[in-house]
């Protein structure tokens, strides 16, 4: 089994990249499950066609800890499982602490069956807390990648997140498997996060370019090979997806200072 | 026990080893204990709350009553407002106090509940005319004085108000984090001074309370809130300990406008002298013939036995406000206090002690704020003591090094007396001195050789 974790700037589309990854690798005939870590728990939304799902978390709360599994797992498009963590409203309580009761939460109801290949976690925003680095402690997830496109802010965020994995990285298991440039048509982002992620020491895993279809399938609560199997983006994402089932390229990544970061944007974003 | 505590010390960051501190809701609790009918309230998990009011338990020797929140993993997760709701509801219709007084717990300041705003969305569902305070008591910071500190700041932020368009000849008093006794003792002071006063928190006669074959959840004692409300109208306030007392005063002045006069507890006979004339400042009075008296007796006492303890050294630890004072009394005796330290974090600790030393011309003490008894035991072996004067957690200590330890502060767990006699004023004095040249010769009774075995000493 291997254990992905996705993170990303906020609004970067983490969630919307990860299901449309999930489907093509679901496509491929791997059982795949999804553990949504945002309080908003719209990490599903595209593979469940628009379902609303009960979250851990809310059932923890209503029903007390005796949780039965499928009350918390819904299973949609390619058979894909799925699992929202859920969390609190805006502005009160822990959020980060709810991660960690409702991954432990999972474990102890058996979701990590043995005939899973892949758990994804889609993991909101930056590692603010402990909380949201629960996903890649000891045991979870191995395998880290991170979702950006040419902007400041997102490779800002980026090596940020880098930082975050490099101190769990020295003393576990954890590992950066490449950046997913999600594209924002931004000038020369191509080879921007080619340098941006060499940089890091890793690889820009694959430039899934900005196309309108993904927004037509996310409207009709779809991911795109859901929705149209045959157009040009579907393919884009079944390279992905074959990009890291094959990908053996791990690191430990190297973050970079705040002036290197700079001088990298000036030279692709101006210079080229 | 601890006989394996190396004289060299190490370097320490991030740990302490046996700390001279506690919980900051310990200290909130305690401080809304000294609200007449006044239930106190953990909004956190269950075993905070147990835990601290069975600390309180072992030193007062009374049940101490305080109800939780009672978080759940759902709690911390969702936020404990739902709890504190309920818990509010149910704690006025069940236990029926007249105030609730609120302390947060590092579980629910974590997760950064808004218990002012938990509080004012819950009041109108709450019985008509109850009153909910709360403090925010993180025990990450500061210490449980730093707790009864904020709890007591409460108090004036939640009740005190300025109704009258002149000031009135009351003084208001706030004790620090003394015993009951001491309290009571402050309260017979100031009546004896003949003086109008508000003095809260008072837990005398709440955590001291008699056996009378009935259970009283609230007991008689405890500053009813109507005076509380009332101090904003004094002409002054008198802050008895800086790190206790201060923050409510303050608070007191910037609400009210009442200004603040900040002293030491007024532990043996200089900084009683002080209370005593920091009061008299304010009503012009003379010093009551009875008074005198109790000092005449208290000076006469440190004449006749100064033998028994001048030139001895001495180790001091606790709370910060009672070891400035007893630093201060015990060099008054002709004592040198050799190590000096408290828990609770804050320079002016130091800055105060050193003063105090300095201007006794004492050089090369150990001072220290934020520190451990580890340290302290480092200290004196280094540089022996004959005698500390400290908290229960010193028996350790003073075991290993066989030297006597006299008792004073919190908590006392495993002695009697605190609770009914005091420390402070010129009878706290003479107390101390009873129980200082005691342990010394108690010491000389037990281990002298025999030719010097005494009968008058």
């Amino acid at each position: 089994m291997r254990q992905v974790a996705i993170y990303g700037k906020g609004g970067i589309g983490k969630s919307t990249t990860t299901q449309n990854l999930t489907a093509a690798l679901g496509e491929m005939g791997k059982e795949i499950m999804i553990v949504g870590c945002d309080p908003k728990a719209d990490s599903t939304r595209l593979i469940l066609g628009g379902l609303a799902q009960q979250t851990v978390l809310n059932t923890l709360r209503e029903e007390g800890e005796d949780i039965e599994l499928d009350e918390i797992m819904k299973t949609g498009f390619a058979n894909i499982r799925c699992v929202e963590s859920g969390g609190p409203e805006p502005g009160v309580g822990c959020a980060g602490r709810g991660i960690i009761t409702s991954i432990n939460m999972l474990e102890q109801l058996g979701a990590y069956t043995d005939n899973l290949d892949y758990v994804f976690y889609d993991v909101l925003g930056d590692v603010v807390c402990g909380g949201f680095a629960m996903p890649i402690r000891e045991g979870k997830a191995e395998e880290i990648y991170i979702v950006a496109s040419g902007e400041m802010m997102a490779m800002y965020a980026a090596n940020n997140i880098s930082k975050g994995i490099q101190k769990f990285a020295t003393t576990g298991k954890t590992r950066l498997g490449g950046i997913i440039c999600n594209s924002r048509n931004v000038d020369n982002e191509f080879e921007m996060i080619e340098a941006f992620a060499k940089e890091l020491g890793s690889q820009m895993i694959h430039f899934v370019p900005r196309d309108n279809v993904v927004q037509h399938a996310e409207i009709n609560k779809k991911t795109v090979i859901d929705y149209d199997p045959t157009v040009k983006q579907a393919d884009e994402y079944r390279t992905l997806a074959k990009a890291i089932d094959n990908n053996d390229m791990f690191v430990i990544p190297k973050p970079m200072t705040q002036e290197r970061l700079e001088e990298i944007l000036m030279d692709y974003g101006i210079m080229g | 026990m601890l006989n394996y505590t190396k004289k060299d010390s190490a370097e320490r960051s991030a740990l302490v080893v046996n700390p001279a501190k506690t919980c900051q809701p310990i200290g909130a609790m305690y401080a809304a204990l000294g609200i007449h009918n006044c239930l106190p309230h953990s909004h956190g998990s269950q075993g905070c709350c147990s835990y601290h009011r069975m600390h309180l338990t072992r030193h007062y020797r009374d049940p101490i009553m305080s109800s939780t929140s009672s978080f759940t993993e759902g709690a911390c997760v969702f936020g404990g407002k739902s709890n504190l709701k309920k818990g509010l509801e149910n704690i006025f219709n069940i236990y029926n106090p007249d105030i609730v007084a609120v302390n947060s717990t590092c579980l629910s300041e974590t997760i950064g509940d808004d218990m002012g705003e938990i509080i004012k969305d819950t009041m109108p569902s709450l019985p008509e005319g109850k009153i909910v305070i709360h403090a925010n008591t993180p025990s990450y910071t500061g210490s449980h004085i730093t707790g009864f500190s904020n709890m007591t700041k409460a108090m004036v932020t939640y009740l005190a108000n300025a109704k009258a368009e002149t000031k009135n000849e009351t003084i208001n008093v706030i004790p620090g984090f003394v015993e009951p006794s001491d309290m009571k003792e402050i309260k017979r002071i100031l009546d004896l001074l003949g003086v109008k006063y508000i003095m809260f928190p008072d837990t005398s006669n709440v955590v001291n309370a008699p056996m009378t074959g009935r259970y009283q959840m609230y007991p008689d004692g405890g500053t009813p809130v109507k005076k509380i409300k009332k101090s904003g109208d004094s002409q002054i306030t008198l802050a008895l300990g800086e790190f206790s007392s201060k923050d409510g005063a303050y608070e007191l002045e910037k609400k009210c406008n009442v200004p603040s006069k900040v002293i030491k507890l007024p532990i043996g006979v200089k900084a009683t002298d002080n209370f005593i004339m920091s009061v008299l400042e304010y009503t012009g009075a003379e010093v009551p013939k009875e008074l005198e008296i109790e000092r005449g007796q208290l000076v006469d006492l440190m004449v006749d036995i100064h033998n028994h303890y001048h030139g001895k050294k001495a180790a001091i630890f606790g709370d910060p406000d009672t070891v400035i004072a007893l630093t201060e009394m015990v060099i008054s005796l002709g004592m040198i206090p050799v190590h000096v330290l408290t828990g609770t974090p804050g320079k002016a600790f130091d800055n105060k002690v050193n003063k105090i030393l300095s201007e006794a011309g004492i050089e090369n003490s150990n001072v220290q704020n934020a520190g451990d008894l580890m340290a302290l035991h480092q200290w004196i072996k280094n540089s022996p003591v004959d005698i500390l004067i400290g908290n229960t957690y010193g028996k350790y200590i003073a075991r290993a090094e066989n030297i006597p330890l006299v008792r004073v502060g919190f908590p006392i767990l495993d002695r009697v007396g605190h609770s009914y006699f005091p420390t402070v004023g010129y009878q706290g004095a003479i107390r101390l001195i009873e129980k200082i040249s005691t342990a010394f010769l108690d010491q000389y009774d037990r281990e002298c050789a025999e030719e010097d075995f005494e009968l008058v000493m």
